[in-house]
């Protein structure tokens, strides 16, 4: 309401200030958010001062030949703020703040499971931002670092453009997390990414017929890049008994699938886990 | 006053005989010729003089749950067989589904009769919690003196040995970050799943759009598939979801097949239809892992093409209400058909149960393979 009310008196003042200009006002020529400013006026006796800011609206009585102080709280806001002040006439000026030093960057980075061994699949953008949570849009360089299990980071710099930096990259070979972190001299964000076993990519079954069915498993399940595919990673073991056919999904625990299927008679056994398909065995009676 | 006394006692009268006489005859005058029906409305049990009277007399009991009548009217070939017994043969254990059910009403028909005994083939309509579930039962019946008694022939289920079964199952929990975290650095991503196969086909009851959606990723997924039909002018008809014709939590790699149904859409009116996947984290259990043993296309009693098998529960925990899927591919692997049923039954530990859903005539012949999965709720887990 009271931005409201402010912002209605600004435009009527701003409608009156073409009839008349004996009060002129001198805006400060670098604003910075959350660094007190001041502006200048001529003339004298009182007046009322009006401020229009992106988030701010500020009305109070001035005394005209004086700087207009105005705080750290009123100007932590970067962009473009309008300042009114009227007594018999009114006058006006507007004028830019910019936002501070970058003091935190907003760190995005995906995915947050990427499969080894693809090509630009990680990607990262990084938003400087000062402590008033204004976007910092001068250019700023920014350090990305990547750093995997066990391995030697990797260091990409990029100074932002429009307030934004990025960079993409492929997933490594091995299965782990892979520590991604951007920073701008001390200031860091920290991301990980779980890089993960891409599909199965070869299965070796056995089988063995016992007193409660035939128990098959498989061979320990890794991907083309030696890597153990995750717990849980279904596999499909198929039983083929003449006309009749039995499945089992089982998940692979500790990098081994295992079921029992209760088919008689001889059966020949196979297993599929996505694309990749397993070797064949028959087991008798 | 003197007038009016026998005109109230004349309207008593004929009401009270009109009401005799309608729930004597109602199952009697409503029955097509060779086929006894019957409700769950209660009716007068007839001496089983006949064996429809006999069978009809069994129905009545079992809706009413008159199990003490209903168990000395048969004639029982094993004696293992025990009241309790029979009644559970009915009413199910363990929060299976037929707990939940009702025998809402019963078809029966003569499937040949002599003198000294009859077959007799029964339609079953059970009111369930999922819907309604047709079963079909051949009974046999025998001549005894004035009467007819059913054979049961069923053996009860051997007792489950008390036994120990390890598990050491998988668990995915899910941990979330809270608002006051810093922008981005717990965001997770949704798992990533993927349509592998559409068809949409038109059937007397409307369109069905079916397939299979596949968990691409490394983590389980809840998953839902969702369709709009849209016309030529590119206006939705009507969007619908697979609802619970789809195995809904998908383990990595795991292959779902997936239904929606249109009903009284015809596919003539549809120019494109709008696929829509969607896949939440959730936290998850790869136990219990159920088999799905010696499957076999055959042809049920009434000329049905059926997929058949056995459930086979590998885990040491009751799956309540297994709910069976499949899907039907032609010789170029494309899905023709999925279907899916309920087993009535609860599915114990290291025990079998068996299965058997429906495939319709006209594709029967186009099935060249399958694939079924198996739906599972437990009343520990709700």
């Amino acid at each position: 309401m009271k931005l409201l009310a402010v912002t209605a008196a600004v435009a009527l003042c701003l409608m009156g200030v073409g009839y008349s200009q004996n009060v002129e006002l001198r805006a400060p020529s670098e604003a910075i958010a959350g660094v007190p400013a001041s502006i200048a006026t001529t003339g004298s006796g009182s007046a009322t001062f009006y401020l229009q800011g992106p988030a701010i609206s500020v009305k109070r009585q001035v005394e005209l030949g004086q700087g207009v102080s105005l705080t750290s709280k009123e100007l932590q806001s970067a962009g473009r703020y309008v300042a009114v002040v009227c007594s018999d006439s009114c006058a006006d000026t507007t004028f830019f703040v910019s936002p501070a030093k970058p003091s935190s960057i907003a760190f995005l980075v995906h995915p947050s499971r990427a499969p080894v061994a693809h090509n630009d699949i990680i990607s990262g953008v990084a938003l400087p931002f000062d402590e008033f949570h204004n976007l910092v849009l001068e250019p700023v360089p920014i350090q990305f670092q990547l750093t995997a299990k066990a391995g030697v980071p990797t260091t990409h710099n990029s100074p932002t453009r429009d307030g934004i930096a990025w960079f993409r990259t492929s997933s490594g070979k091995s299965a782990g997390p892979l520590q991604v972190m951007a920073s701008i001299n001390e200031i860091t964000a920290k991301r990980v990414v779980q890089q993960v076993a891409s599909e199965a990519c070869r299965l070796r079954i056995k089988g063995q017929r016992t007193p409660k069915g035939i128990v098959v498993e498989t061979e320990p399940v890794r991907d083309c890049s030696g890597n153990p595919v995750p717990d849980g990673t279904i596999v499909t073991f198929t039983a083929k008994s003449g006309n009749q056919i039995s499945f089992v999904d089982a998940p692979v625990k500790q990098d081994v699938a295992r079921a029992t299927m209760t088919a008689k008679g001889p059966v020949v056994l196979s297993a599929a886990s996505g694309v990749a398909m397993g070797n064949e065995i028959q087991i008798g009676d | 006053m003197k007038r009016a006394l026998p005109i109230v006692i004349l309207i008593v009268v004929v009401t009270v005989v009109l009401i005799v006489v309608g729930l004597s005859g109602s199952s009697r005058y409503r029955q097509t010729v060779g086929i006894a029906s019957g409700t769950a409305l209660p009716g007068f049990s007839e001496d089983p003089s006949t064996p429809e009277k006999a069978l009809a007399n069994l129905m009545i009991d079992i809706q009413r749950r008159n199990w003490e009548r209903a168990y000395s009217n048969i004639e029982r070939t094993s004696d293992s067989l025990t009241e309790q017994a029979f009644r559970e043969q009915w009413i199910g254990t363990n929060g299976g589904l037929r707990s939940f059910s009702s025998l809402e009403r019963y078809e029966a028909r003569p499937l040949h009769a002599t003198d000294a005994d009859a077959e007799m083939r029964v339609r079953l309509h059970w009111a369930t919690p999922v819907g309604p579930v047709e079963d079909v039962r051949d009974f046999h019946l025998v001549h005894r003196g004035e009467v007819w008694k059913i054979v049961w022939n069923e053996i009860p289920a051997p007792n489950l040995p008390a036994q120990i079964v390890p598990v050491n199952y998988l668990r995915w929990d899910l941990v979330s970050g809270n608002a006051s975290e810093e922008w981005g650095s717990h965001n997770v991503d949704a798992p990533h799943v993927r349509i592998v196969s559409m068809n949409a086909v038109d059937t007397g009851q409307g369109a069905v759009v079916m397939g299979e959606v596949v968990n691409e990723d490394t983590v389980p997924a809840f998953v839902n598939v969702g369709a709009t039909l849209v016309d030529a002018s590119g206006n939705a008809i009507d969007d619908e979801n697979s609802f619970d014709k789809i195995l809904h939590v998908l383990l990595p790699r795991q292959v779902s097949p997936y239904r929606i149904d249109f009903p009284k859409i015809s596919l003539s009116k549809v120019k494109n239809v709008r696929m829509d996947t969607k896949a939440t984290l959730v936290p998850a259990s790869s136990d219990p892992v159920i088999g799905v043993m010696n499957q076999k296309l055959d042809t049920d009693a009434q000329g049905h093409t059926v997929l058949h098998g056995e459930l086979f529960n590998e885990s040491g925990q009751v799956v309540n209400i297994p709910h069976v899927i499949a899907s039907f591919y032609d010789n170029t692997g494309k899905v023709v058909w999925v279907s899916d049923g309920y087993v009535e039954q609860a599915l114990l530990p290291q025990a079998s149960e068996p299965f058997a859903v429906e495939i319709p005539q006209s594709l029967a012949g186009k099935v060249h393979n399958f694939h079924v999965v198996v739906n599972q709720y437990s009343l520990q887990k709700s």
